[in-house]
């Protein structure tokens, strides 16, 4: 849509009121009787004709510096107000939906398990051990193997995972090695879990020959989420202004104490909530912990990191593998107790952030 | 630059200001006594001291426009430095008045002539005193003191009306007297002029104060 | 060319065929001149004129940046601060600095001012430390009953000034001032004004600044920088009522910049 001055046309004259809807003007339209109108309307908004001397180097009038017309045609503009309201009420319609799906699928499991398991959870199933009898089986042995592994792990994990993180954020160069390790520390993240058993058979259990233990699976398993670790950490560690650190420089500190006193605190929170994550994902893998030797029937507690050990999720895939029903209620209900240890895992972790934050 | 150091600054103005008027008042007595008493080693005392006037001068001037460049002074401190220097222009020539009626006793060799001696004391003391007072209502923003100083105005120049009239009379009567009398009506004009430049003084006084703008009279020109 | 008044009396801190490359595109170009001691010296120009860039030569942190290459000198107490066996660390103990935005730790306030003593090894009476370099940054008065809380409750001229404090908590010779008032109100401009003012009396101030308004009112040299050069430098009164360079006399008439 041109105006009447846009054509370059010098006017030293008022020029003709720019006719709504006109799609060409100047001196050709002079012939026209009607404007030629895109729209048919012909509402004439009483518009003020452009000065003289505000055309591109108007003869005799000073060129207001590059200035363009402006017109208030509001004919120029379709709001549709209504319209794209409606579409914003319809998109948070639809991701509440989308929000709905999850929770009632998570609900619908819950209740599920629960229904099936309640029963089950008393006391004693808490402290007796498998056996082949429904009644008299417990999940003791698992209990405390995934409480052993989970520790273990989390003590091998933390402090690889954070201090590479450390390293890559902190004092790695930004050359093409450390982004090659960058790139493989996220692929990593992405190996099915079950390649890490392998990986930890052959390595842990075999050419460290330290045999089928919960050190062993440990070792593994800290394999596992240690990407997950890395890559949370090295978020955390991005996350911190650079304004601290240099403030901190500014006072004479040297990296690591920078490091140390102002960005590890400021880090700490997304950290543990990385790690909480990764330990969530660990405590409940089944496939690598069994290609490292989770027994099926184990009749003691593990009392040292080289021992025999089982965990829940292989406890409950054993019982869930035999046809008696009551066995898969026995699978709800130690699945309802792995709900319990993810709960009081984060609830600790929680904890801990604030207790953290609060020092602060 | 704190504010502490821009009022102090702002103060120290003041006191050249001060200081500058006190020595023109000096020098407008000092020169009228000399006429007075044909002393002609006196008027040349004042013919030298101009000097510390001009000097003073400078100093005001470098002063304001050092604070205006580095301070950017809004409102009553911008209208005071730019008063300051207003007013240390009118200084500066009521010193020159004085040097005229200094150089005048050189002229005049024989006695002055007596019949207006009472009327040249009245100006000189009228005038003095408006200078005293214009400098005391810059000092402490008096604009009533100012407006009334502009209505002492109106008596000098009716002095010096008299002292044209008796003159010229005197003139008239003895055309050996016209030499002596020229001199001695240039003397009161330098007077009247004095007067004058204190009624400046007193206007950029009240411009100073209120932000209005009264001189050249333009309370009395219709809105 | 360039008009180089160099100021009289001890030199501080000097910079010598100072130049700055970011990845090879120059930012400062053979820069000289001379920082006089216990005086304001103020750097102004247009944005990207390397102010802030030639600030940070002073106490090393362009080596923090990556693809920052330093040349020349800069000279400290007769000792060049880019010389083999200068530690940096140890340079910005010495030479502080203060950035644009105010940057206090998320600690209270106590901890932001303790924190260079301490890792500095002060063995001393900190809780004093901590009161005369709060008093000399003007905030003692309105922190001294909450010193534990935290410092981010502070408002941003308060934080500011604390900023300033953990500064000379160090007992530096020279403060480096990086556009400390343009995040602040004019009110707690005016507060920081006022204390650089006090602050030349025992320390050696370099603020940079892009309101030449400011460089006006609070320094006693000025250099005014363009596309990486020392345009003018000399007393802040000259330099502004006259100044030599016809660059000069545009930039801080408004008519460019």
């Amino acid at each position: 849509m041109t105006g009447p001055d846009a054509a370059g046309i010098e006017q030293t004259g008022p020029s003709n009121p720019p006719r709504a809807g006109a799609t060409e003007s100047g001196p050709t339209d002079r012939d026209t009787s009607e404007p030629r109108s895109s729209a048919g309307a012909q509402a004439p908004m009483p518009v003020a004709p452009a000065p003289a001397g505000v055309a591109r180097g108007g003869a005799g009038g000073r060129v207001e510096r590059g200035r363009a017309p402006v017109r208030r045609d509001p004919t120029r503009f379709d709001p549709r107000i209504g319209r794209r309201a409606t579409f914003g009420t319809i998109f948070a319609i639809v991701c509440f939906l989308a929000t709905m799906v999850g929770i009632l699928v998570l609900a619908t499991l819950l209740i599920d398990i629960f229904r099936d398991g309640w029963s089950r959870l008393t006391f004693e199933f808490l402290n007796r051990f498998p056996s082949r009898f429904p009644a008299r089986a417990g999940v003791k042995p698992a209990l405390a193997g995934s409480i052993w592994v989970l520790g273990l792990t989390a003590l091998i994990s933390f402090p690889l995972g954070v201090g590479t993180a450390i390293w890559l954020e902190e004092y790695a160069p930004d050359n093409r090695f450390t982004r090659i390790v960058e790139t493989n520390i996220a692929n990593l993240a992405g190996v099915p879990s079950i390649v890490y058993g392998i990986l930890g058979l052959a390595l842990f259990v075999r050419a460290f020959a330290i045999g089928r233990s919960v050190l062993a699976a440990a070792l593994t398993l800290a394999l596992l989420i240690l990407p997950v670790i890395i890559i949370a950490s090295q978020e955390a560690i991005k996350a911190v202004p650079n304004s601290i650190r240099l403030g901190a420089y500014a006072l004479g500190a040297t990296r690591w104490e920078a490091i140390r006193h102002q960005v590890l605190p400021l880090a700490m929170p997304g950290i543990m909530t990385g790690t909480i994550l990764a330990l969530s994902r660990a405590i409940g893998e089944a496939a690598p912990v069994i290609m490292v030797g989770a027994l099926g029937f184990l009749a003691f507690v593990p009392s040292s990191p080289l021992d025999n050990f089982t965990v829940i999720p292989f406890q409950i895939y054993n019982w869930v593998s035999r046809p008696q029903l009551e066995f898969h209620e026995l699978a709800a209900a130690a699945s309802i107790v792995l709900l319990a240890l993810l709960l009081t895992m984060n609830g600790a972790a929680i904890w801990l952030r604030n207790r953290y934050n609060r020092k602060l | 630059m704190t504010h502490r150091h821009f009022q102090d600054e702002l103060d120290e103005l003041k006191t050249k200001l001060a200081e500058m008027a006190g020595l023109a008042e000096e020098a407008v007595r000092d020169a009228v006594r000399a006429l007075l008493e044909s002393d002609v080693a006196q008027a040349k005392l004042v013919v030298q001291r101009d000097e510390a006037i001009d000097a003073l001068e400078l100093d005001v001037e470098e002063r304001s426009v050092k604070l205006l460049a580095l301070q950017q002074p809004m409102a009553r401190d911008l209208r005071l430095i730019t008063t300051a220097m207003k007013v240390s222009g009118d200084l500066e020539r009521v010193g020159d008045h004085a040097v005229n009626i200094a150089e005048t006793v050189h002229w005049l060799v024989e006695g002055p002539l007596f019949p207006v001696v009472p009327e040249i004391e009245e100006l000189v003391r009228l005038s003095t005193g408006m200078l005293k007072d214009c400098l005391d209502a810059f000092i402490r923003g008096d604009t009533k003191l100012a407006r009334e100083i502009l209505v002492r105005d109106d008596r000098v120049d009716e002095l010096h009306e008299n002292t044209f009239r008796i003159l010229l009379t005197h003139m008239m009567e003895d055309p050996r007297k016209i030499s002596a009398g020229m001199d001695l009506l240039l003397v009161s004009g330098n007077l009247e002029r004095i007067a004058d430049l204190a009624t400046n003084v007193s206007e950029d006084v009240i411009y100073m104060v209120e932000g209005s703008i009264v001189k050249h009279h333009a309370e009395d020109r219709p809105a | 060319m360039s008009a180089i008044h160099s100021p009289e009396g001890p030199i501080e801190l000097e910079a010598r065929d100072l130049s700055v490359h970011y990845n090879g595109a120059p930012a400062v170009r053979s820069v000289s001149l001379r920082i006089p001691g216990r005086r304001v010296v103020a750097f102004i120009g247009p944005s990207g004129c390397g102010k802030s860039t030639l600030l940070r030569c002073f106490n090393r942190m362009n080596d923090l940046v990556p693809g920052a290459s330093v040349t020349g000198a800069a000279i400290f107490q007769g000792q060049d601060l880019y010389g083999s066996g200068v530690d940096p660390v140890d340079v910005r103990r010495r030479i502080g600095m203060v950035f644009q935005k105010p940057n206090p730790f998320p600690k209270s306030i106590y901890d932001n001012v303790a924190f260079g003593p301490r890792i500095n090894g002060f063995r001393g009476d900190m809780d004093e430390l901590i009161e005369t370099s709060l008093r000399n940054a003007a905030l003692w008065d309105e922190v001294k009953d909450r010193l534990d809380s935290s410092a981010l409750a502070l408002s941003g001229g308060q934080q500011q000034r604390l900023c300033i404090a953990r500064t000379l908590a160090v007992e530096p010779e020279v403060v480096l001032m990086d556009e400390p008032a343009s995040a602040l109100d004019p009110i707690a401009t005016q507060k920081i004004e006022e204390l650089i003012y006090e602050l030349k009396q025992d320390y050696t101030v370099v603020i940079v600044t892009h309101n030449m308004q400011q460089a006006a009112r609070v320094s006693d040299y000025t250099a005014f920088l363009y596309v990486g050069e020392v345009v003018e430098y000399g007393p802040t009164q000259a330099l502004f009522t006259n100044p030599t360079e016809d660059r000069t006399e545009a930039y801080i008439t408004g008519r460019f910049g």
